[in-house]
């Protein structure tokens, strides 16, 4: 990579392991996201891209290798600081994740009222200007459960903008939403890229919204990145695993003889 | 076959009883955790959160008093039934209010309380809780730098300390009323004079048991439910389970409480 000498990269992930016990999910991948840059990470169900983003923000503790955003090692480092480095990212999660029991507007002005002395009406003010940005301006008193999905997605990109974070991180954004307005969360995203120079990192497996948004992407297959570069780069390709995720191959179902036989005959794990 | 099993046993106790020793663990690491939040947090600069807490004792407390009234009413006057059946015998009648007044002060009431508190407000919060897990509102929290339990649960320890002994002290009153609405009906005392004997019967030590059982109380129902939410897994089938869990477990953690605490005041009153 021709990664600009001097210039800190956003997110540094060095030989990064992470563990459900005793089955390990990422064996050991290393990438930059450089500033202002949108990183998409592809992958199929199961192929820890979840799991990689849920290690970026600090949700799951990596086994092993090192994960650096602003100086500071969060594999490492303690709840205090991971909390300093929390208030200068967004997170937008595939479902929302809006707080239920709050209407939109206080949905967007927790942050805000909970991490800064602002009075409350600029935090108002804030609150309609963030909602106007992803188009849910007039919708501040509206709870999320009257929301459509789309919305509620829209919603809660407005509340991971509302302390301007360094960074962006989007869980499947446009997962269960349909084509239309999938497309406009990905206008969306690009209209986000133009207006603030913010390095964003999109865990998805839409390949048609991947496409239109990434600077780079990477491909996670079981635990490895298999592929990492530019969306010419990436296309281009002539890896096997790359090839059958982008030109959407099923997995050939060639089963083994023995293996059937012992699945179909084995004794099972006796369980207490 | 047989002797595996038997040879597996120490085994298997041994792994309940950590388990169990681990269960209880958690339950203090969230109390002591909410401790210090709320009463050290303030002077290392950290917010805390009334209003919320303030919104809990609505829906915990306040909200409450209704059942708890008709409840601890209806036990206050099964007790003077039951027990007017035994002293009519000896021809003590007018021990009912004694009787209904120690049973219902030093160990009903508190009793009642936080099985009603169980009920209504333990498996809400398991139920709260366990919701925002599955909906990644939890992960939610922490992502934007606020702790869960400095949000969700402090507040609401703060608020059962306060409200279940509260109730407490208004389930006992119903009680006795329960009692004197027999008393008054049926074992010739006006209502002065039943007070008046509920007055004699008591020492002021005996509520104060009371209370300090129903504090104590509130902290395991707390802890139960808030706990039993946060290890809520994935999918809403197991938010009902929490739920449930959290019952379950509160009664009967309650219960155990219950039995060290009177078994302890027994044995210091004694000395």
């Amino acid at each position: 990579m021709n990664e600009s000498v001097g210039e800190r990269p956003a997110i540094s992930v060095v030989n990064l392991r992470v563990s459900y016990g005793e089955r390990e999910i990422l064996h050991g991948i290393s990438f930059d996201v450089r500033r202002a840059e949108t990183v998409v990470i592809l992958g199929g169900s199961g192929s820890g891209k979840s799991t990689l983003l849920r290690t970026l923000v600090g949700l799951e503790r990596p086994s092993g290798g090192e994960v650096w955003i602003k100086g500071v090692n969060i594999a490492e480092a303690s709840d205090d600081e991971l909390d300093e480095i929390r208030k200068k990212m967004g997170v937008s999660f595939q479902g929302g994740a809006l707080f239920g029991s709050m209407t939109v507007g206080e949905n967007v002005a927790l942050p805000l009222r909970e991490h800064t002395r602002l009075e409350e009406s600029t935090i108002e003010i804030m609150v309609r200007i963030k909602l106007e940005q992803v188009g849910l301006a007039s919708f501040e008193d509206f709870m999320p459960s009257q929301l459509s999905g789309g919305m509620k997605k829209r919603a809660a990109v407005a509340r991971a903008l509302a302390m301007d974070p360094e960074i962006l991180f989007f869980d499947e954004p446009s997962a269960g939403l349909d084509p239309i307005i999938a497309a406009g969360i990905d206008e969306l995203i690009l209209s986000l890229k133009k207006a603030y120079a913010i390095s964003m990192v999109v865990v998805t497996h839409e390949l048609a919204s991947a496409f239109l948004i990434a600077d780079r992407m990477l491909l996670i297959d079981r635990g490895d990145i298999i592929a990492i570069g530019t969306s010419q780069e990436l296309a281009a390709s002539a890896n096997a695993r790359v090839r059958q995720f982008l030109d959407r191959v099923p997995e050939p179902q060639v089963e083994d003889e023995l293996n059937y036989l012992q699945m179909l005959t084995g004794d099972r794990e006796r369980k207490s | 076959m047989k002797t595996e099993r038997i040879a597996a046993l120490p085994d298997r106790v041994g792994l309940e009883t950590m388990k169990g020793l681990a269960y209880v663990g958690g339950l203090a690491r969230l109390a002591g955790e909410s401790a210090y939040i709320t009463f050290m947090g303030p002077f290392r600069g950290q917010r805390l959160r009334p209003q919320r807490a303030f919104h809990q004792a609505m829906a915990v407390g306040v909200q409450a008093v209704p059942i708890v009234s008709l409840i601890s009413f209806f036990v206050g006057l099964i007790m003077a039934l039951q027990s007017a059946y035994e002293l009519r015998r000896l021809g003590a009648i007018q021990f009912v209010a004694e009787a209904v007044a120690i049973s219902i002060v030093r160990e009903l009431g508190p009793l009642i309380t936080a099985i009603i508190v169980i009920g209504r407000s333990g498996s809400a919060f398991a139920a709260e809780i366990g919701t925002m897990k599955v909906t990644e509102e939890v992960d939610a929290l922490k992502t934007m730098a606020l702790r869960p339990v400095a949000f969700l649960v402090a507040p609401k320890f703060l608020a059962m300390l306060v409200m279940v002994p509260c109730l407490t002290i208004w389930a006992d009153f119903m009680g006795v009323m329960g009692g004197c609405l027999f008393g008054v009906a049926g074992a010739n005392f006006t209502f002065t004079s039943y007070l008046q004997a509920t007055r004699d019967a008591l020492f002021l030590r005996d509520i104060f048991t009371g209370l300090v059982k129903s504090a104590l109380f509130s902290l395991v129902i707390t802890a139960v439910g808030c706990q039993e939410g946060f290890s809520t897994g994935a999918g809403a089938e197991e938010v009902g389970r929490s739920t449930t869990a959290a019952v379950v477990t509160s009664i009967f953690m309650v219960i155990v409480v219950d039995l060290v605490f009177t078994a302890l005041f027994y044995v210091t009153n004694r000395g």
